[in-house]
């Protein structure tokens, strides 16, 4: 235990003092006050008597100038902060020959890797926090209207889902640097990673979708429904799918289910306006994301613990 | 010789990667307070055999006892008793020589203030003290391997393993890390020094063990292999005569401190334990003979080393 808190500080006194955490911070510090600014300023036209959560909206307007919202950047971000602090996690270790001075000290071999991904976590912990209550108290002062309960209970939602996503880049990123033994490789290999899924995950789930059930112009709804279920779906694989999906739901209460198809279906065909899900039934639709993305980031996690801790050390 | 307590036991101790055994059948006892020596060509099985007493990697058959205990299934209590310095130490490079140590006292579960004390007290130790708060970046060869050594000495361990901690250092560094390993083993700690320097093995060591592919080939003081390998005696003394007669080899075996006298192809080839040069010039001369040339060479490690590795 004291070896696995001593690794942790070491760590995360490491994480917060580096250069390379210290201009992603300031990065993203100003890219993410730049991006409410731009949204404060809008906000006014997409607000009408009838919108019951306006303090809310701070975090899903798009600015006119900005073609992205706050969830939108953070989504974007998250991942690169995942991978730059656990990229290099194992093998810097290894190639500046410290890991197995390191090993031969009394701690368990697990409590290095639990340790470094502790630290991360906290140092993601520490970053979405305060980027978020930045972002607030700036919306606060512009805006001038306050959160209700229920949507400070729903940006308490999105931060944790924000770490949550976070770890999943993390663990993914430590998986890397134990199974490629150059710092470079695994850099390269989690960016190609994170490209793949976040940009390209999209166009290809189309593609499958498109060429499994056809649809064109005169297809019927009953078609269209499928097409869009099954595209959604192999997107899910996309971490970042999964995420969009629950801060969709639990930031924009008004839109429900996550297949805005649908929603536009129910809307036309019954002609009503929805009213906002509760924030109970929001977290109930958004429940199987939440879990697939734990069970993602357990995967990743798990089976860097088993590569790490049955790993032989060879004397070269 | 004294017969002090062993400290690491192994028997039959064997580790294989595939089908290559690394590590064939091992037997080795190692006493409290001595300087062992452990030798061997590259891949004979040294590191292995290192990694293995740490526990950072598993025997596939065999015993092994560090200070009693089991290093595969108590390799916590193992690694507290035993300090490590790895062939060519890296450090943090950003962070202090203090603060370097700072992080293994923590890892060894040392308080603050008895991290502190103890820290002091191995930078004087090694002589880093003016450099402590220097990073490590700015560190040269030497200066790390007697930090890494600084690093060992936290832990107060029972014994240290050295895995070639003389090699790229100039003299003066040399020098240095010998005489703090001779320090600590007159303060009761065992030393295990793998080295390929043989003649810094030989100054120090007062045994040593020669490795050979993944064979323990041989194991005693330094003075035992050399009288097994090249005949008794700490000189050889080749001497070129004419002629040679039995007169003359029972002259010289009479000279006091003779260990061994051999003729081979006409050549006498004494073994004695001084150099008695002068001695053996005169015999041959009271005898009639005349002494055409003499060569005088004291046993070294080196032959011993080269003996048992070829004989592989």
């Amino acid at each position: 235990m004291s070896g696995l808190m001593s690794v942790f500080r070491k760590e995360l006194t490491d994480n917060l003092s580096s250069k390379r955490f210290l201009i992603l911070l300031a990065l993203i510090y100003l890219a993410g006050i730049a991006t409410i600014y731009v949204v404060a300023q809008s906000i006014r036209s997409s607000v009408d008597a009838n919108t019951q959560f306006i303090f809310i909206r701070l975090f899903t307007t798009s600015g006119e100038d900005l073609p992205f919202s706050f969830p939108f950047f953070m989504s974007l971000f998250i991942p690169i902060v995942g991978i730059a602090l656990g990229f290099d996690a194992i093998n810097s270790e290894r190639s500046s020959r410290n890991l197995s001075r390191l090993l031969a000290q009394p701690i368990y071999r697990d409590a290095v890797i639990n340790g470094k991904f502790l630290a991360g976590l906290t140092t993601i912990t520490i970053l979405v926090v305060s980027l978020v209550a930045i972002v607030s108290g700036m919306g606060l002062r512009m805006i001038g209207i306050p959160p209700g309960a229920e949507e400070i209970l729903r940006i308490f939602g999105f931060i944790f889902i924000s770490i949550l996503y976070g770890a999943f880049w993390l663990a993914l990123s430590i998986l890397f640097s134990i199974v490629f033994k150059r710092t470079a490789t695994s850099a390269l290999f989690t960016i190609a990673l994170w490209i793949l899924l976040f940009f390209f995950m999209p166009f290809i789930a189309n593609g499958i979708g498109n060429a499994m059930i056809p649809v064109n112009e005169n297809s019927t709804l009953e078609l269209a429904a499928k097409n869009d279920e099954l595209t959604r779906n192999i997107s899910r694989i996309s971490p970042s799918t999964l995420y969009g999906e629950t801060v969709q739901v639990l930031l924009y209460p008004e839109m429900g289910n996550p297949s805005a198809l649908l929603m536009m279906i129910s809307i036309y065909s019954s002609g009503l306006i929805p009213r906002p899900l509760s924030l109970l039934q929001s977290l109930l639709i958004t429940w199987p994301q939440l879990v697939s993305l734990i069970a993602l980031t357990a995967i990743c996690f798990s089976v860097s613990y088993i590569l790490f801790t049955r790993e032989e050390i060879r004397s070269t | 010789m004294s017969q002090a307590t062993s400290i690491i036991e192994s028997k039959d101790l064997t580790k294989r990667y595939g089908n290559f055994t690394a590590v064939d059948k091992l037997t080795l006892t190692i006493r409290e307070g001595e300087i062992f020596g452990l030798l061997g060509p590259n891949g004979a099985g040294k590191t292995t055999t290192i990694l293995m007493l740490l526990g950072l990697t598993e025997p596939t058959s065999g015993m092994l006892k560090v200070c009693g205990y089991d290093p595969l299934h108590e390799a916590i209590k193992v690694k507290r008793t035993v300090g490590y310095l790895p062939e060519r130490v890296g450090f943090y490079e950003d962070l202090t020589a203090r603060q370097n140590l700072d992080y293994t006292a923590a890892l060894n579960g040392l308080s603050h203030a008895e991290a502190e004390r103890k820290i002091d007290e191995v930078l004087d130790t090694v002589g880093l003290k003016p450099k402590s708060d220097q990073l490590l970046s700015q560190f040269s060869l030497g200066m790390k391997q007697r930090l890494g050594i600084a690093d060992v000495l936290i832990k107060n361990p029972k014994v240290a393993i050295f895995d070639e901690p003389t090699s790229g250092i100039d003299p003066e560094g040399v020098e240095q890390i010998l005489s703090i390993i001779l320090g600590m083993a007159k303060r009761k700690m065992s030393v295990i020094l793998s080295s390929h320097q043989l003649h810094h093995v030989q100054r120090v060591c007062s045994r040593v063990g020669i490795m050979a592919k993944g064979h323990l080939v041989a194991e005693d003081s330094i003075e035992n292999l050399g009288k097994a390998t090249l005949g008794e005696g700490k000189f050889r003394i080749e001497v070129q005569a004419a002629p040679i007669t039995e007169k003359v080899v029972q002259a010289i075996k009479h000279i006091k401190g003779i260990a061994s006298v051999e003729v081979i192809d006409n050549v006498l080839k004494i073994g004695s334990e001084s150099d008695v040069r002068n001695l053996i010039a005169r015999a041959i001369i009271d005898n009639d003979s005349l002494a055409t040339g003499m060569k005088i060479e004291e046993y070294n490690l080196e032959k011993i080393y080269l003996k048992y590795v070829k004989e592989q």
